[in-house]
């Protein structure tokens, strides 16, 4: 069996839930999205901002946040280990993207909670 | 008719690197042949030409090679199945080339090495003359067992490319697959053990080169999906 640190998930079984379970929620986010833009023809700052308030849109926008996350991870680092053979720069660009995605996380959360 | 093969050579011993080299071969008006029969006929003309052949019948998968871009058995493709002004063959893509159309299939037999392919029983339960199985049991064999190792298949996945010291491959998985519903195995829990890192199985995305390239019109994506299927059930 083949052993590796840099994901996220403790086995390939793992990392095959997590990458599904989080595209699913990302997916019925989008849907969450495209369904406001749809109902709502004229999008002013007030509407945006009442959306964004209601707890359940926070809720569900940290939540899908947290599943790019995990999803981005998971799939950078398997684009990575494709591509990339040297394990210093493989190393150095995990440790990039997933800086990156936890930056998303946290600057997403913090945007979505203070409004 | 003139048939013109662009071929790859590539002798280590002599050349810096690879180059491809053009051949004519006479085919009568109206007649075809195999690959292999043309390069057969064009290693009489250059002897140093190398590829590896055996059976010339499509079941000792011994010349896998890239025919127009395509993996395939050399014996069982006719030139009238590749239409082309010039046929390029090459060795199978992402194996170490040891001469010309011949290719160091180690990576390839140490992911088979792997699987474990052989039956393992406990003999908990040893039958008093031999594994019986009924029709339906010996059923679920079929499309698994017909593999003849050519390695078509694992060398047309770029997966397998990427990860060949990782990577089971097609062939392995279609292996072991075979060895997993066999009902006289009973060592699934342990096989299964041993597939369920992120490499092994899971670094199939479902390309389906393989089932395009398979000589024998198997499909290691399919088994690969059913191994996939038995490590979610056990872990879920």
């Amino acid at each position: 069996m083949v052993n590796n640190a840099a994901t996220v998930g403790r086995s390939g079984v793992h990392d095959y839930v997590l990458v599904r379970a989080s595209a699913i929620i990302l997916a019925f986010y989008t849907l969450y999205l495209v369904g406001f833009f749809v109902i709502t023809p004229d999008v002013t700052f007030e509407i945006w901002q009442t959306y964004f308030s209601g707890f359940g849109t926070k809720v569900f926008t940290i939540l899908a946040l947290i599943a790019l996350l995990v999803h981005a991870w998971i799939g950078v680092w398997q684009v990575l280990s494709d591509y990339i053979k040297p394990a210093l720069l493989r190393g150095g660009l995990q440790f990039f993207f997933s800086v990156l995605l936890l930056v998303y996380l946290v600057a997403g959360s913090l945007t979505v909670w203070g409004v | 008719m003139k048939q013109i093969f662009s071929i790859y050579r590539y002798n280590p011993d002599v050349d810096n690197k690879p180059y491809m080299k053009d051949y004519e071969l006479e085919i009568p008006e109206g007649s075809d042949m195999m690959v292999l029969d043309a390069l057969t006929l064009l290693k009489e003309k250059d002897p140093s030409l190398s590829f590896r052949r055996s059976c010339r019948e499509g079941v000792c998968g011994s010349d896998g090679m890239n025919i127009n871009g395509k993996n395939g058995l050399g014996c069982i493709t006719p030139l009238s199945a590749v239409p082309a002004k010039k046929i390029v063959l090459r060795p199978l893509p992402g194996l170490p080339v040891i001469r010309d159309l011949v290719i160091d299939m180690t990576q390839f037999y140490n992911q088979y090495e792997k699987i474990r392919p052989y039956l393992i029983n406990d003999g908990k339960a040893p039958p008093a003359r031999e594994h019986l199985q009924s029709i339906e049991e010996r059923e679920k064999l079929d499309g698994l067992y017909e593999c003849i190792l050519c390695a078509c298949c694992s060398s047309s996945c770029p997966s397998f490319w990427w990860n060949p010291d990782k990577f089971i491959g097609p062939a392995g998985l279609l292996h072991a697959y075979r060895f997993l519903i066999d009902s006289r195995d009973t060592a699934t829990e342990e096989r299964l053990d041993d597939l369920q890192d992120a490499y092994s199985v899971f670094r199939c995305h479902g390309i389906m080169n393989c089932v395009d390239v398979c000589p024998k019109g198997l499909n290691p994506t399919k088994a690969i999906g059913h191994i996939k299927s038995m490590l979610l059930t056990r872990a879920v």
